[in-house]
């Protein structure tokens, strides 16, 4: 049984990580980079065995389940340490290893001339481990030691150069941040089990239809925590500004966690509980407006940024906001296939740019570069191929599954949310051509001390198996002619959802308390697919991808000069490039009335409130003391005169 | 037997020390250390032994002692107390090899730690009032004696107020244990402290039930310490030599809570019914409390201390929430506190037995010098934040999800404090161990060594065994928990709704036959 060996795959970066922790600086560099991308490389393997095996199950579109051992058992809840293959697991799992493991071989080109090499992919790995145990846990609470895991190593990894303080206060906002979600994961995870008597996926999901009514209030709030807790993970609205920060961390860690695994996380998380998501239309509503409007939000800042990761970071936030975007209108196959294939093109891009800093001597800033296509035409090659499917040019991946996320937008969703996705879809093209013209064509800007060179095969390679990946990736889901969409009928049995027998068995349960259902006529209606419609829109978003790119064609090539003209003094461009001064305004709303507000509930009611109690209840004992002490003096003639007062006093009672 | 013998095992230890002569100094630590030891040792097969399956006491054993006045010496271990004895055991070991450098009187250090090992075992086995009592009284004078000695410039501050502030608690204890003797006495004829037969007869209105509450509740909540008790504690953390430190967070503060579980969940059920809103609401201020004031600490001891004030309020929430999960995760997490905690004051104190100054300005960027060192409070952080995967995040969880059984504000209350612990953890570590090593007197600092690997060592592996396999630590709780539960269930002393309801049911003709039926039966 090939399926036996699911328990492997996260096991073997964990050994990996270990070895590496403990001994790395023992082993040598070459060993080193052996062990960490030998370990994901096993796990790939053993991933696409176990891939072999759940496709040769009798019994398609099942979940096997694969229980190590009790985790926590207190009274009547019970937590297994266990996994879980499906479609959905499997599909995360594939392209995070596969992903991975390419990472993992660039790393060892781009971080070869460190001494903490063996640190770097002890840290590595250990993400790895955490990601497949969130991916692949059979319960809320293994995902949420991978969720919490994969925040950690993104905190080791973002404060990697601990030595830069810049650095360090990335690592710790990225931590904190992703804290406010993890805290809402949390509740919901009780408040689900307040409801289900489980936290077991299989137990939930199934109950689910059965013992909640459609868009009851304790449906909404689950999902409303979830949803917060995806915000976090995934860095959207309004938890989106640790992500920028976290492009302190080594390039290739913001290729493996800050682009194509980590921070889509939320999004898997959303669509493994597409169940409950379904039940909860509100959320989905509020769900698809936060994705929206991070897509659109994050796309202008990148427009404005020069240092050449930021302006990813920010088109990361921007593609994620897609995805959420997609799983608000319950199109979960698109944002799935949109995480698929940005895994691909945003790896390639993040790749490319490391190998593009790794060649001029660390610079970031794409005011300083330029003309450098001709001294790393692969890195070009791959980018440029990468930055085509971003934009959403026919037939790279990016393309298919952009559309199909716009698409959906419009017939599932409303005019508004399509205009903010093909708002966001014109300033991607836009600003990703930007970047191009910016770093590759043009005058150099380089500094003249540096020489521009290619990067080794080790690093190049990764990119051009991202590259043809970014091409070709778009083959899992064709969507026009129907069953072709590879994905979707792969993803269905665990999509699947009957709304109607849901509301039907809503009405009976609102019947038996008494109280009427609403009308849910309406979410019935089945929305015709309307192959012209979406050939319509396939074209014009092509039109407005093109538009984009001739429009930054039009200012970084043929007049340079027209960028600063326009912007200068412009107050509405300099908010936009100090990113609408969200930082700004999270610090003097939160940070620093917690800083200050902590400081005076120390000084003040600490030390002087409660402590001043204490110390002066001992005074005052202390005062009295201090009187009482006078009585005892010693002398005679003292204690006569008090016996005299004292009968004189009993004599006037008496009387 | 065994329980008494593993009991005055240490206190031996120190009367053998105080034989030998002072000069001889390796002698006295190998002496301490191998009392120390076999009482660890020994005492682990008390946990083998150990029969899970009931709440009742084991390896108890009475003798009388004062018996006219009832008192005698009975003492046992349940499910309650069993791992806080372990744990008691094992502290005192790690904290006397922590503390092979101590220069001053080291003979007279050591015997004042196995003494106050003694006294701290008794308090956990005793069950009989009056023994509870003495011993309860008894670890206060050489913890007293630990602080006031070997503590920092303002010891004897620190040692009077901890003193006086814990006596002062425990005096009205003593009135609430005397007013039960004669209670018990009164309804029952039998003169006896014995907790065990008071816990079983004690039959007490709610108002009288409320006032022995409240004398309990100001001895406990003062050791354990609640807001707004707390304020002894970071002076005496910040004063206490580092294995004072350790004793204090590890092991005295769980004496209150334990308290609470002996006592006053037990022997007045209704009132700690009636209490409970008041005292989860205390225990989510000092929750949110203690992590606010944390954040912005100076000396790295004073923010772990006040971090105690919020762990411990998770701690007390978990008891308050009278069911499973709570109560287990509040059980739980006294023993994950006694290890995280521990081991951060261990790890502060050798940073200041390096630079003798606690100050987090003074640090910073000593990861570079002194990795292990990094790592190993890197682990013991992320496991005081509940990082799941370690000890922390079991007992919060749980703690978390049994009150949110009782009321979902509370716990969204209580949950935000995993955010603000986040906070002050990792901003005061990248403030120490991480950013620039500026400090020219932090150049040259040596990485741990080989004693000091083998007090943290354990903890560590301690922190990952729980966070990853719990269930050897959660089955000694299981059955005592249930027993407890059935006394304190709040549904005990609701009004029988579901009762009345059936009351109503029932019609006219069946109460009139059941009136007959019971006449008949009264004549």
């Amino acid at each position: 049984m090939l399926l036996k060996l699911t328990w492997l795959i996260p096991v073997f970066p964990l050994i990996g990580s270990i070895i590496n922790g403990f001994f790395g600086l023992k082993l040598g560099k070459r060993l080193v980079g052996l062990i960490a991308c030998g370990s994901v490389a096993l796990s790939f393997l053993t991933t696409l065995l176990v891939f072999i095996g759940y496709l040769l199950l009798p019994d398609s579109g099942a979940v096997y389940e694969q229980v190590l051992f009790q985790w926590i058992v207190a009274g009547d809840f019970n937590v297994q340490f266990g996994f879980q293959i499906d479609p959905l697991s499997l599909t995360m799992m594939t392209f995070v290893t596969g992903v991975g493991f390419l990472i993992h071989v660039y790393s060892t080109g781009y971080m070869h001339e460190e001494y903490s090499f063996y640190r770097f992919f002890a840290y590595l790995n250990l993400f790895m481990f955490a990601m497949l145990l969130l991916v692949m846990g059979n319960n809320f609470l293994v995902m949420f030691i991978g969720w919490e895991g994969v925040g950690c190593c993104s905190y080791f990894l973002i404060g990697y150069y601990f030595e830069k303080k810049s650095a360090c206060d990335a690592g710790t906002k990225a931590f904190v941040v992703n804290r406010v979600g993890d805290f809402a994961f949390l509740l919901a995870v009780m408040y689900i089990f307040d409801i289900f008597g489980s936290i077991d996926y299989t137990t939930v999901f199934h109950a689910a239809p059965h013992k909640i009514i459609f868009g009851e209030e304790a449906i909404t709030i689950i999902t409303l925590l979830l949803l917060i807790g995806a915000t976090g993970k995934s860095a959207q609205i309004p938890l989106y500004t640790w992500l920028p920060d976290a492009m302190e961390g080594p390039t290739p860690v913001s290729a493996l966690i800050h682009a194509a695994t980590m921070v889509t996380a939320g999004i898997f998380m959303v669509v493994r509980c597409s169940v409950l998501f379904n039940m909860a239309p509100m959320t989905m509503m509020i769900m698809a407006f936060v994705g929206g409007g991070t897509a659109l939000f994050a796309a202008t800042i990148g427009m404005t940024q020069f240092d050449i990761k930021r302006v990813l970071a920010y088109s990361t936030c921007s593609q994620i906001g897609y995805m959420l975007m997609a799983c608000g209108i319950g199109a979960y196959t698109a944002a799935i296939f949109h995480m698929v294939t940005h895994a691909f093109f945003k790896a390639c891009l993040f790749l490319g740019s490391g190998s593009v800093i790794h060649g001029i001597n660390g610079e970031q800033d794409m005011r300083k570069m330029g003309g450098l296509k001709d001294h790393m035409p692969t890195t070009y090659k791959t980018f440029l191929v990468s930055t085509l499917a971003i934009a959403g040019i026919p037939p790279l991946s990016g393309f298919f599954s952009k559309d199909e996320v716009l698409y959906h937008s419009l017939i599932d969703g409303n005019v508004i949310l399509w205009g903010m996705g093909i708002s966001a879809a014109l300033l991607t093209a836009f600003y990703m051509f930007r970047l191009v013209f910016m770093t590759f064509h043009g005058e150099s800007r380089v500094d003249p001390e540096v020489h521009p060179h290619e990067s080794p095969n080790v690093m190049t390679m990764p990119l051009v198996i991202l590259a043809t990946l970014a091409v070709g990736g778009g083959l899992l889901g064709v969507p026009l002619i129907h069953g072709w969409h590879v994905l979707h009928n792969w993803l269905e049995p665990v999509l699947h959802f009957d709304l109607p027998a849901v509301l039907s068995h809503s009405e009976h349960l609102l019947h038996e308390r008494g109280e009427h259902a609403p009308s849910w006529g309406h979410l019935l209606v089945e929305q015709e697919h309307n192959i012209w419609l979406e050939v319509s829109l396939m074209v014009f978003s092509v039109l407005v991808g093109v538009t984009g790119i001739v429009m930054a064609y039009i200012f970084y090539i043929k007049r340079p000069d027209l960028p600063d003209k326009l912007t200068q003094g412009q107050w509405g461009y300099e908010i936009v490039k100090n990113k609408y001064m969200v930082d700004e305004l999270y610090d003097e709303t939160v940070v620093k009335p917690i800083l200050e507000g902590s400081h005076i509930l120390w000084k003040k009611a600490d030390a002087q409130g409660i402590d001043g109690t204490v110390n002066g209840v001992a005074k005052v004992i202390g005062w009295f003391s201090e009187q009482a002490k006078g009585f005892q003096s010693g002398f005679v003639r003292n204690y006569a005169l008090f016996i005299v007062i004292g009968f004189i006093g009993l004599l006037m009672i008496a009387l | 037997m065994f329980l008494t013998f593993l009991t005055v095992l240490p206190i031996v230890g120190a009367l053998v020390l105080a034989f030998l002569p002072k000069e001889k100094e390796s002698l006295i630590k190998q002496t301490a250390v191998g009392f120390a030891a076999a009482d660890f040792l020994l005492s682990l097969q008390l946990w083998i032994d150990f029969d899970n399956t009931t709440h009742a006491m084991q390896f108890e054993y009475t003798v009388p002692w004062i018996s006219s006045w009832g008192i005698s010496y009975h003492v046992g271990l349940d499910g309650i107390s069993l791992l806080l004895f372990v744990m008691t055991t094992f502290l005192t070991l790690i904290c006397i090899i922590s503390s092979w450098d101590i220069k001053k009187s080291i003979r007279e250090y050591m015997m004042a730690m196995l003494a106050l090992s003694t006294g701290m075992l008794g308090v956990f086995i005793s069950l009989d009032m009056f023994l509870f009592y003495v011993f309860w009284e008894f670890q206060l004078v050489p913890m007293y004696i630990i602080i006031g000695v070997w503590g920092g410039p303002r010891r004897i501050y620190a040692a009077v107020k901890f003193f006086l502030y814990t006596a002062v608690g425990s005096l009205l204890m003593l009135v609430a244990i005397i007013w039960i003797y004669f209670i018990i006495q009164e309804q029952t004829g039998v003169t006896t402290t014995d907790l065990m037969y008071i816990t079983e007869h004690l039959n007490i209105p709610l108002d009288t039930q409320k006032w022995l509450f409240l004398a309990f509740f100001l001895a406990f909540a003062i050791k354990v310490p609640m807001f707004p008790f707390h304020t002894w504690l970071p002076d005496a953390h910040v004063e206490a030599p580092t294995a004072g430190s350790v004793i204090l967070a590890g092991v005295l503060l769980k004496m209150g809570t334990y308290g609470f579980l002996r006592f006053n969940l037990p022997l007045f059920p209704h009132a700690s019914n009636e209490f409970l809103p008041y005292i989860a609401v205390l225990s989510i201020i000092g929750i949110i409390y203690g992590a606010f004031v944390s954040i912005v600490q100076e000396d790295l001891k004073k923010l772990v201390a006040y971090s105690s004030v919020s762990h411990l309020g998770f701690v007390m929430l978990g008891i308050f929430a009278f069911n499973h999960y709570g109560m287990q995760g509040a059980l739980l997490q006294n023993i994950n506190h006694g290890i995280s905690t521990s081991a951060l004051f261990l790890l502060v104190g050798m940073i200041y037995d390096r630079r003798h100054t606690r100050l987090i300005s003074e640090f910073g960027g000593l990861a570079k010098v002194m990795p292990k060192y990094t790592v190993c409070f890197m682990i013991v952080a992320l496991s005081s934040i509940g990082l799941p995967g370690m000890n922390g995040f079991v007992g919060e969880f749980l703690i978390l999800l049994g009150i949110f059984q009782v009321n979902g504000l509370w716990a969204a209350l209580a949950t935000s404090g995993v955010i603000f612990s986040a906070c002050y953890i990792l901003w005061m570590f990248q403030r120490v161990m991480f950013q620039e090593l500026k400090n020219p007197k932090n150049f040259k600092l040596p990485d741990m060594n080989l004693r000091e690997m083998i007090t943290i060592v354990p903890l560590i592996v301690l922190i990952f065994w729980i966070g990853i396999y719990p269930q050897p630590f959660m089955k000694t709780f299981e059955a005592s928990v249930t027993h407890l539960i059935t006394k304190v269930n709040p549904d005990n002393f609701r009004p029988k709704k579901t009762e009345e309801h059936h009351a109503a049911l029932i019609k006219q003709e069946d109460l009139a036959q059941l009136n007959k039926k019971l006449q008949g039966n009264k004549h």
